[in-house]
């Protein structure tokens, strides 16, 4: 069976797909969650070094992927857009900024919260914490760009420009501990190496890392919605939707 | 406020928030690059002499002394090839340990005694329940005994 994934490339069919969609992720983000939560705080061990301070790596760890994880992603999707002039596309784009910016905003602020603790200081100017904060100034100043001008089709391609710039930030975030000498630990987590982690520690983090994926699916398919309805606002379709739906 | 002014308002907020974000950038290629010197690259004089720097690596086994009642302590801090004498006055952190990474801000005075106004606790990637921790004391206690003999 061949599917025309084409047809979803069009604001109008892929309206109505992730309106469905949006229900199926949002229940796996709220289950991954709870079960996520409910490992990190009562089932993984304490930690040797940490004690119980470390539990908040299981929120600032996924956080932080994520936020990484959502530029490439922002910045692919933007990149596509003014490659390809798709419309819909750059509406992703659009629509995955400011949940980028939470969870950058979340690993900053709980990183503070770890740090004041176990370092003795709520923020250093290392290479990984200036990086991280860099990427929160890109996402802002790409919402910021992209407010500033009024027609979409501009907005999306400026957009564009700054979020592909900014892709050079992303590997400076990540390789930052191994580079340079920083405050940061390593990565207890990486591809080419096995964890540095107990296993009921890495489930829970990896469990609440899906949470995270599942959420951001969810409010970015909500997000590009809205702006779906609000650029396409002039056409029949939408109009024939107000029609039937209040 | 017209539209023209907001959109005047917003670009020059990106402009602002773009150049702050580029003058970090930059301050982090000059210094902040390098956030700490290890003890052997202090000895070999590649630290900055005269100016507060950061120095980093772990304290040395059985150097920690407090002086007297004060708050006042002195340690060692080593690369494992290099070891520079530390004197700090303050609170440590919860996780400082001989054994374990710390990195100090200070100064270097005539006299070799790095004197450090502040002092932050580096940990590592590992994370592991204590029975685990305590187990790989023992195996790796073991191990030194075996080739010792």
């Amino acid at each position: 069976m061949s599917i025309n994934w084409y047809k979803y490339a069009s604001p109008a069919s892929f309206y109505f797909l992730a309106g469905k969609m949006i229900w199926y992720f949002s229940i796996a983000a709220a289950v991954l969650l709870i079960a996520g939560l409910y490992i990190g705080f009562f089932v993984a061990p304490t930690d040797f070094q940490q004690g119980e301070a470390y539990r908040i790596i299981f929120i600032h760890v996924p956080v932080a992927w994520m936020s990484m994880f959502l530029y490439v992603v922002m910045a692919f999707w933007a990149g596509i857009g003014l490659a390809f002039n798709t419309r819909l596309s750059s509406m992703v784009a659009t629509a995955i900024a400011p949940t980028g910016a939470m969870f950058t905003f979340l690993a900053l602020w709980t990183g503070a919260w770890w740090g004041k603790p176990m370092w003795g200081a709520w923020w250093v100017w290392d290479a990984r914490l200036t990086s991280e904060l860099i990427l929160l100034f890109l996402y802002i100043g790409f919402m910021s760009l992209q407010a500033a001008i009024d027609d979409p089709r501009r907005a999306d391609k400026a957009g564009a420009i700054i979020a592909l710039v900014g892709v050079v930030n992303i590997p400076i975030i990540y390789f930052s501990v191994q580079w340079w000498n920083t405050l940061h630990q390593g990565a207890s987590v990486s591809i080419t190496q096995s964890p540095k982690m107990a296993t009921a520690m890495l489930a829970g983090m990896l469990i609440m890392s899906l949470a995270a994926w599942m959420y951001s699916i969810a409010m970015i398919l909500k997000r590009t919605r809205a702006i779906i309805l609000e650029r396409e606002r002039h056409t029949t379709w939408v109009a024939e939707l107000k029609g039937t739906k209040r | 406020m017209k539209p023209r002014h907001k959109k005047i308002a917003i670009i020059a907020a990106s402009v602002t928030a773009l150049t702050i974000s580029a003058i970090l950038v930059l301050n982090v290629f000059q210094s902040n690059l390098v956030f700490f010197f290890s003890p052997s690259q202090v000895v070999a004089k590649e630290a900055p002499v005269g100016k507060s720097f950061r120095i980093g690596g772990l304290v040395e086994e059985g150097s920690l002394k407090r002086q007297g009642n004060s708050t006042t302590v002195s340690f060692a801090v080593t690369d494992t090839a290099e070891a520079i004498k530390v004197v700090y006055t303050g609170i440590l952190p919860d996780l400082f340990k001989e054994g374990k990474g710390v990195v100090a801000q200070g100064k270097i005075a005539n006299d070799g005694i790095f004197y450090a106004d502040e002092v932050l606790a580096k940990h590592d990637e590992n994370y592991m329940p204590p029975e685990a921790a305590s187990a790989l004391e023992q195996a790796a206690k073991a191990q030194k005994a075996s080739l010792t003999q």
